[in-house]
Parts: C-alpha cells; structure tokens; sequence
C-alpha cells in the first residue's frame, strides 16, 4: 500500500482525533447530556451538515427523522420526531451532544449515538457483520459533528 | 430547552407512533381457499409487550401482497416443486429419499412447521426445521448436510411449511425448551452493535413506522421461508436475522448457531397464533 493511500485511509476512519479535537472518550456531558464546549474549535459548516444527515452512508438521520428543509431527499423515517424546529427547541450545546450521544439527553433512546467508541455488545467492522480489526471509529468525525449541529441550528421554527 | 418543549417531545416519543402508520385492515386468502390468520390476540407470554400480533405480509404493498394470494403467481413456488423432486430423489449411502420413510408430504408434513422449532427427546436438543431436516439427510440416509441457509435447504422448508398452510403457529415454550426460550428473549433485547439496536427497538417499538424506505413489520417468522422480491430468492429466517444484526453495525452470529436456534424459538413464540404462511412473498 502507497504511504498516500495509507494516510488517506488512517483519516477516512477517523481512528486518531486530531490535534486540538476532543476525542470521544474525552468528551464532558453535562448533567443534561449537553456538551458545551466545540468539538473542534472549528465553527461547523451548515452545508455539509445537511450532506451528513441525509445521506445513508454518513448520519442517515432521515432513516428515523423528517426534515422539511430536506424535501429533495426521498423516504424519511418515522421512528423519531421530525427535526423541524430542532435549532429553537434546542440550544448548540444541547444539540451537540444529542447528535453525539443522545442516551446522555434521553436516557434508553432508540437513537444512536454518533460520537462514540466503546461500551458496545458485539460492535461490527461498519456493516460487514464481521468483528473489526481494530478500535472502533466514531459513526461521525468531530467536525461531522460540528457541521450536523450547525445545520440543525439553522431548523428553526417558522413563527 | 423550555419546560413546554420537553413536554411537547415527551408526548411526540411516546405517543403509539404504530397508530399513524400501522398494518392494513386487508385480509389474507391463499388460492381462494385457505383464510390465513394475519393478526390476532397476542400470545400470554407477550401481553406485557403487545396486544396484538400481525404477520408482516399486512406491511407491505398491495402489489406484494397479491403475489402471495394465489400460488400461479408466488414465484416460491418454483422452489416449492423443485424441494418435491428432492424428496422424492434417492441420495446418499443408504439408499434412501425422504419418500422412502415419510412416504408422501402431504400426509407426513403436515402441522410440522407450525411447532418448530421443538424439542427433540432423543438428541437432547431444540432442533429448528433445518437441524431436523440435516439430521435426516446425515443419519438416515448417508447423504451431505445442506447448507443452512442455501437453496436447497431453503426449497425443502418450503415443501413442508406449505403442508402446515392455515394452521395456527404453536411452538412450546416450557419444559425442556425453557431455558432456550430464556436465551432466545435475552437476545431479542438486545442492544447489540454500534447503533445500539435490539430486534425489540425496531420490531416491537417501532413496527408500522418508516425507517428511511422500510416499513417496519414485527418481524414475526410465521410466513418463513420467503421470496423476497429484492435478490429473488427464498430467504430462511437465520439468513434475514443475520441481515436484521449486521444492519446495527454489529458482529453477526453464524446461521445454524445455538444463539441464532434460540433466536428462532422466541421469535417463532412471539407469532403462536398467527397462521404458518410460508413461503410468502416479501419485498
Ligand atoms: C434509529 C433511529 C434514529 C436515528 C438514526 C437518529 N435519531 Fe435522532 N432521535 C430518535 C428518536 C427516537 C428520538 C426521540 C428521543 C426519545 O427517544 O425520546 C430522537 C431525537 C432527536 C433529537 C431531539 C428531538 C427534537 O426535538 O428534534 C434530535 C435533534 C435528533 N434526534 C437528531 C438526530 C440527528 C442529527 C441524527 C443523525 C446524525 C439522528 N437524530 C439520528 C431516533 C433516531
Ligand atoms: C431412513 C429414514 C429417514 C429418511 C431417509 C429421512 N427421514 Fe426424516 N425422519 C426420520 C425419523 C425416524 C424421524 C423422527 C426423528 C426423530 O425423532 O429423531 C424423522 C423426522 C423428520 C422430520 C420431523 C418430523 C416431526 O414431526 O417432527 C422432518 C421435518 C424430516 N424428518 C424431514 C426429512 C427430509 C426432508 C428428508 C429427506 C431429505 C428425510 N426426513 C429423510 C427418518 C427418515
Ligand atoms: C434497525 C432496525 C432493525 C433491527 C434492529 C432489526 N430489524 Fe428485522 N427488519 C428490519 C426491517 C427494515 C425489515 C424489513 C421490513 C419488515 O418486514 O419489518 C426487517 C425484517 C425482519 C423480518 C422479516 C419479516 C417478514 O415478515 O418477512 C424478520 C423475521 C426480522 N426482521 C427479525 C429481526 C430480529 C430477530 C432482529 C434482532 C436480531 C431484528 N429483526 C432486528 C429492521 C430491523
């Protein structure tokens, strides 16, 4: 493997968080599961947070939510609440660390957590069904993180 | 967050999301004659979880749900006379088919598929349809096992669920089998993967809800084997579990597992009363 790709890859998984990241174990909840403080320090970009959370390989939150601001993306799930209105609703701190735990806000939710690494029963290598090779990636990197929270801050109510 | 929020959410998550969505009212009669039981009471074991069982043909389209109204348009049953020429098919050391000692399915068949997966007195074990079906083929007649979740294995517990159609599924669950079940029920709940998921979170809590295009049924195996119009093939139920658990980005178990045998005796418990369907259709 060329020392190009192997890089490439190393940062695709996001196995190692990035100097100035807090990594997932790291991570401080507040008593309501909120997280105050950035993942990053690098403000989220609204866009590619939107990407995130309608495509099936990133967040995949349309799987259980609706979003109206994403009308163009087909089949939104029905498990959870629709977001709509999620960014009045909710203050950045509360929603950071919904998106990264939820089970620290909503204790036994359906919801999966997206920034966290351990504490599983028999966590796969990604969707293969086999064991991983090694230690487990976040479902969404830092940044990821930042960017879902930054457009769901943008989901406010029309009133 | 506002107190009014929370309160807002708390009804939202707890509201029966089932009621919006939920199974249809439509019936089930296969070939004009045989009335199958789609949803009923649930069984005692389950009343504390549900009041009402429904097979998960009642989830899907109108368009699926015909194919399996009428055996001329089933494409199982293709499958279904393939596993026919098998039984009737010498193979092995000894000498034997399947005719050789059950003589004709129809008679020997019939009502095994609704109390399977059972206990098996003289093995000492819970054998599922498929271990019964691999014990003969090893032990009386000489010949390979099949593959758990192959083709073959797959046709012939078509051919003989099809000899069981109507009945009423009826799979004990004390006795010698308790301790299975037990097993069987911790697994179902389960939050196994890195989402955190157990068949319950999708199945029981959730079933008549979208998850992104899938309307989610409860997962009962009655209509087991199925054609599935999504890869054209029969399905057997360890097959659709191993899928269910790797969608939670979890290590599976194998098919034909002590776990997976569990498994299929609590979710089989879970639909006693429904109607033995398979092989259905689903999408
Ligand atoms: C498997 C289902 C599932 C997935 C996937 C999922 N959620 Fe959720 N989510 C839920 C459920 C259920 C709730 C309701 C909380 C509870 O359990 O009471 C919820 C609650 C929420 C809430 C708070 C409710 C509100 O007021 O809007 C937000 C925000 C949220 N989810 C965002 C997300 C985002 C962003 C993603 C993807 C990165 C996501 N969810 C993925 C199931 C899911
Ligand atoms: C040499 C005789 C013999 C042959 C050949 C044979 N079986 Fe059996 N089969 C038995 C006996 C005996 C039992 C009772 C099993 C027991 O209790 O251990 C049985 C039981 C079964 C049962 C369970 C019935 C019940 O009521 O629980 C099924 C299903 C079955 N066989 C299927 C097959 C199939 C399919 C084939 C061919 C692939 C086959 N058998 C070939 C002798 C045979
Ligand atoms: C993330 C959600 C999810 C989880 C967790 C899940 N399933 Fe499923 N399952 C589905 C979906 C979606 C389908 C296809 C639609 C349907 O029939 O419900 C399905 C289908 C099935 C079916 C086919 C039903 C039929 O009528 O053909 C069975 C059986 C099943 N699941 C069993 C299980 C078992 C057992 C578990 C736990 C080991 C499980 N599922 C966990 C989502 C899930």
């Amino acid at each position: 493997m060329k020392l190009a790709s192997l890089t490439l890859a190393a940062a695709l998984t996001g196995g190692v968080a990035l100097a100035g990241e807090v990594a997932p174990k790291e991570v401080a909840f507040t008593e309501d599961g909120a997280i105050e403080a950035s993942l990053t320090g690098t403000p989220g970009d609204a866009a590619n947070g939107a990407m995130i959370v309608g495509e099936k390989s990133k967040g995949n939150c349309v799987a259980c939510h609706q979003v109206s601001a994403l009308a163009d993306v087909p089949f939104q799930g029905e498990v959870g609440p629709s977001l709509d209105g999620a960014g009045s609703r909710w203050s950045e701190a509360e929603l950071r660390g919904l998106v990264a735990n939820a089970k620290k806000t909503f204790d036994g939710t359906v919801m999966p957590a997206f920034y966290k690494v351990d504490g599983f029963i028999r966590p796969g290598d990604a969707y293969t069904g086999k064991a991983p090779a090694g230690p487990l990636s976040p479902i969404l990197s830092a940044q990821e993180i930042e960017d879902v929270v930054a457009f769901l801050m943008t989901l406010k109510d029309e009133s | 967050m506002n107190f009014k929020a929370m309160t807002a959410i708390a009804v939202i998550a707890t509201a029966p999301l089932a009621a919006l969505a939920g199974p249809d009212e439509d019936k089930l009669v296969v070939n004009g004659e045989i009335e199958m039981v789609t949803k009923t009471a649930a069984p005692a074991h389950l009343s504390d979880a549900l009041d009402e069982i429904y097979s998960g043909w009642r989830f899907r389209s109108d368009e699926t749900q015909a194919l399996q109204m009428d055996d001329f348009d089933n494409p199982a049953m293709v499958f279904v006379d393939q596993a026919q020429d098998a039984w009737d098919t010498v193979e092995g050391t000894e000498g034997k088919s399947c005719a050789s000692c059950h003589d004709s399915v129809e008679e020997s068949m019939a009502g095994v598929r609704a109390v399977y997966p059972k206990w098996n007195e003289e093995a000492g074990e819970v054998r599922t349809l498929a271990m019964q079906i691999n014990d003969c083929r090893e032990n009386k007649m000489g010949a390979e096992k099949w593959k758990y979740t192959g083709g073959q294995m797959a046709a012939m517990e078509a051919l003989i669920s099809v000899q069981s159609r109507g009945m009423p599924v009826n799979v004990a669950i004390d006795g010698p089998v308790k301790e299975t079940w037990e097993k069987g029920k911790e697994i179902y709940y389960t939050r196994y993967g890195q989402l955190e998921l157990s068949c319950a979170n999708c199945h029981e809590q959730n079933y008549g809800n979208m998850i992104r295009a899938d309307h989610l049924s409860q997962g009962q195996i009655n209509g087991f084997p199925t054609y599935r119009l999504k890869n054209a093939k029969l399905n057997t139920a360890h097959a659709r579990f191993k899928g269910c658990v790797r969608d939670t980005r979890a290590e599976t178990f194998k098919p034909g597992s002590d776990e997976f045998v569990a498994l299929e005796l609590y979710v089989a418990s879970r639909g006693n009363g429904l109607s033995v369907e398979g092989p259905s259709v689903r999408n």
